[in-house]
């Protein structure tokens, strides 16, 4: 959030580029990526994300200490699914001998 | 070199406290300090209540048969007990009722950023107070403070759902306080007070902050989602679906474990006051100090799984979780290494605050070396769920952290209220506290390491004497918590009047009257220089 | 009060020193809101993570099971508000009062718009007897799963729905004050914190759409 005022044109070009991250993500959906499924669409929705953060709440031109802040939402979410992640994916390693 | 303090104190100017008396100008306040003192006042009394319950078990544990209480009310005292001292005291003690107070004068400013969501906060902490005071008076809640599925969920016959909504509803006040705090000490410095000049108070409440806004609203929606299957039927964390009963512990202690931080770094933030204070010195390894806070915050956060190592979780993730476990330790040392050496040639004196400061630091070292012990995964599995923890977290949080809250309690009461307390009555409750504690926590330890496991009515009849042990120092630990209430309550009225500056501090609090006027500062103080500066000495003009 | 209407004049709260400092804050402060909000969100994902991992051919099941077509067109209408509203925020920066009005506006109606095609879908899983709690009737492979999966699917676009309904509110509030002349190029925080608030309602759906509409 900062005193630039981002012009009709580029808002404008950020919405048609959702729009068509959509219609590709919706698209993409249909192909068989097998196990890249999910990262491709992952990859999307973020691609839209930072097109909304950057642009649309303004991350572009706001002082650095709010993209920190955002980065910290990503990053802290990140430890929540890593951490737990971790015992699941895990579960049947380094059992004691015999199981 | 002493700065001699100049009494600013005018007895008849009007100070935040005369400025409006009647039940409305407290009630609908936003100037911080009275809301300090609002939440001071409610966060008491939770702790009374939680105290009822820790003396009928200590009075239960007495004998190994128990007796007093049947086994099914003892199961409700201890989970009433943690969910009021955890939610309801400890959480909100030193970051709303001294930080309110304190930190936006430290700051050199006139309030927090958002006044009015500091009192809304308030609100919401009584709302949720009173869920909490309606489950006591209709029954009763036993599933643990920590809610463990599929008891809560599916097997539990108590009141789980007020319980789990009255701890929801307060997780709200501690989010707006930690919003607030961020904010106002990003963006309401005073001119001249850079990131470096701050008290180290600050820095610790914006840690507490951090933790705050990030872990809460991942216990919030756990709660939520306790409350949904308990409410509809639908089995989230039920096996016979799939679920997982693992996966509300991983979303618990995501919460719970960093929570624990947000409890004790406010209590050490208050030491970095008083060492300085009380030994004249500067204290030493500021940035180190500084930088632990921080450390502690984020280190804090990854080490969730180890409150789940006999539950089931892969052996993986506990070596992981095992490691960094050790590894928050290292910041808190840090922090203790650079209080003693501060300690060290200072012109230290005893004053009641004082005393807390060195309490704490004994108790708190003592107790996070435990945690050590706790963190090792082979010495876990055997004193996991004994007493060895339950005494491992009263000596940081009764140890250290109240210990700290009654320490800055003391040391900020004159700026608070514009009276001294009697200091004689003083220390002799911070000693009655220290000795009443060690009483009553340190047998734990060896009833743990012995094996005599937590929540449990009875227990075999070779450990009763150190049980009585225990229920002796809590009576005594009881007559200390008491002196105060008393003599504090005693030197509003009767107190000498304090004056602005009765300890010779040289963070920006001390260069406003006590009480201080509404708007803190006569005019806003411009810093030229660091905290802890006796040479210089206080940091504004 | 006076209802002032000369522009450019609007005094700070006493708090702060002057209207830079209070924008300041308060975007910072409405960002530290936002994380609290990803965060509240993250536990549901983190849910929907273990058990996408644990069922992975319930999800995929249920997966069919949703309207596709629903989804995309109502993907379309929040990104559609979000350029709305990232408008509206334009215009009350340009002090341009109709612009802003009539932006705001647009966005309130698409979110409604949304919300109304949401619980269109939520009553046609209710007739097809595919909501966990209300009699789940489904008999088809991975039923027990399948109920974690759309137990999921609720809550999430549920906890979603809520904050757009809060979302709606708050930008019709910010109609009410637009036309009371409430904002001007000198004061319109409101308008760019709400704005912030509302991209990130439409951040949340652009994941929970191809997580419950599009896997396999």
């Amino acid at each position: 959030m900062a005193d630039r005022v981002s012009p009709t044109r580029t808002n404008l070009m950020v919405f048609i580029g959702l729009l068509a991250l959509t219609l590709a993500t919706t698209l993409i959906a249909r192909v068989d990526l097998g196990v890249w499924h999910l990262p491709v669409a992952l990859a999307i929705a973020a691609a839209k994300t930072l097109l909304i953060a950057l642009y649309f709440m303004h991350l572009r031109w706001s002082p650095g200490l709010l993209g920190l802040v955002a980065l910290g939402a990503v990053l802290w979410l990140a430890i929540l699914l890593g951490g737990s992640m971790d015992d699941y994916a895990t579960r049947i390693w380094l059992l004691p001998s015999g199981r | 070199m002493i700065v001699a303090t100049v009494a600013l104190e005018r007895p008849h100017a009007e100070t935040y406290l005369s400025a409006g008396t009647t039940a409305r100008s407290w009630l609908l306040t936003t100037d911080h300090k009275r809301i300090g003192i609002l939440y001071m006042v409610s966060i008491t009394l939770m702790f009374l209540v939680g105290g009822v319950a820790a003396t009928f078990m200590r009075i239960t544990l007495l004998s190994p048969g128990g007796g007093v209480v049947a086994m099914e009310t003892y199961n409700k005292l201890f989970t009433i007990h943690g969910v009021i001292m955890v939610w309801f005291f400890l959480i909100p003690s030193i970051p709303s009722v001294l930080g309110n107070f304190v930190l936006p004068m430290m700051l050199g400013a006139r309030d927090v950023a958002f006044p009015r969501l500091n009192l809304a906060s308030w609100y919401i902490f009584l709302a949720g107070s009173l869920f909490l005071l309606w489950t006591v008076v209709t029954g009763g809640v036993d599933t643990g403070w920590t809610f463990y599925t599929p008891y809560s969920t599916q097997y539990a016959t108590s009141r789980v759902v007020s319980t789990t909504l009255g701890v929801f509803i307060v997780g709200f006040s501690s989010i707006l306080t930690g919003l607030n705090f961020i904010v106002t000490t990003h963006r309401m410095r005073a001119p001249g007070l850079t990131w470096f000049r701050l008290p180290l108070f600050v820095w610790s409440l914006y840690a507490t902050s951090l933790i705050l806004v990030l872990a809460t609203p991942v216990l919030g929606i756990t709660l939520i989602l306790v409350t949904i299957e308990r409410w509809l039927g639908i089995g989230i964390f039920d096996p016979a679906l799939g679920g997982d009963p693992l996966l509300f512990q991983h979303l618990f202690w995501f919460y719970s474990h960093p929570a624990v931080y947000i409890m004790i770094l406010p209590g050490m933030g208050v030491i970095s006051e008083l060492i300085p204070t009380f030994s004249r010195k500067r204290l030493f390894g500021y940035t180190f100090v500084a930088g632990a806070s921080i450390a502690i915050a984020v280190l804090g956060f990854l080490v969730w799984g180890h409150h789940m190592f006999t539950a089931g979780m892969s052996t993986h993730a506990a070596l992981v979780f095992s490691m960094l476990s050790y590894l928050v330790a290292i910041p808190s040392a840090i922090k203790v290494f650079n209080w003693t050496a501060t300690l060290y040639r200072g012109a230290v004196s005893f004053e009641t605050p004082m005393l807390y400061a060195i309490g704490f630091i004994g108790l708190f070292t003592t107790g996070g070396m435990t945690g050590l012990f706790l963190a090792s995964l082979a010495v876990d599995v055997h004193v996991t769920d004994t007493y060895f923890v339950i005494a491992h977290f009263h000596y940081i949080m009764v140890g250290g952290m109240v210990t700290a809250y009654m320490g800055g309690l003391h040391y900020w009461w004159p700026k608070i209220s514009g009276r001294m307390y009697p200091e004689n009555l003083g220390r002799l409750a911070a000693m009655t506290i220290f000795l009443g504690f060690n009483l009553t926590f340190f047998p734990q330890y060896i009833l743990g390491y012995l094996g005599m496991p937590r929540r449990y009515a009875g227990y075999p009849p070779e450990f009763q004497v150190l049980n009585v042990l225990s229920t002796a120092g809590a009576s005594i630990l009881a007559v200390g918590y008491a002196l105060p209430l008393a003599y504090l309550l005693w030197s509003l009225r009767y107190g000498e009047r304090a004056g602005a500056n009765p300890w010779g501090g040289t963070t920006l609090e001390w260069t406003t009257s006590s009480p201080p006027p509404e708007h803190n500062f006569e005019h806003t103080p411009i810093v030229t220089h660091g905290p802890y500066d006796y040479v210089r000495g206080p940091q504004g003009d | 009060m006076a209802n002032i209407r000369v522009a450019d004049r609007h005094a700070p709260a006493p708090q702060f020193d002057d209207l830079v400092q209070q924008r300041e804050a308060a975007a910072l402060g409405m960002w530290v809101f936002l994380v609290t909000e990803v965060m509240l969100f993250g536990g549901l994902f983190t849910v929907y993570t273990v058990y996408r991992w644990l069922h992975h051919p319930a999800f995929v099941e249920g997966s069919h099971h949703m309207a596709l077509i629903a989804g995309a067109v109502n993907t379309a209408v929040l990104i559609a508000s979000s350029f709305t509203m990232a408008q509206a925020v334009q215009r009350a920066q340009r002090g341009l009062r109709r612009g802003l009005l009539g932006f705001l506006a647009s966005t309130a109606l698409l979110g409604v718009v949304f919300l109304g095609l949401k619980a269109y879908e939520y009553w046609s899983h209710y007739a097809e007897g595919l909501v966990p709690g209300s009699p789940w009737t489904y008999a088809g492979p991975h039923s027990g799963p399948l109920q974690s999966f759309f137990f999921l699917y609720f809550a999430m676009t549920g906890l979603h729905a809520v904050h757009l309904t809060v979302g709606v509110g708050l930008v019709t509030g910010l109609i009410v004050l637009a036309r009371r002349r409430r904002f001007t190029a000198a004061y319109h925080t409101p308008v760019e914190v709400i704005g912030l608030y509302w991209h990130l309602i439409d951040v949340i759906w652009v994941f929970l759409f191809p997580l419950f509409y599009l896997i396999g």
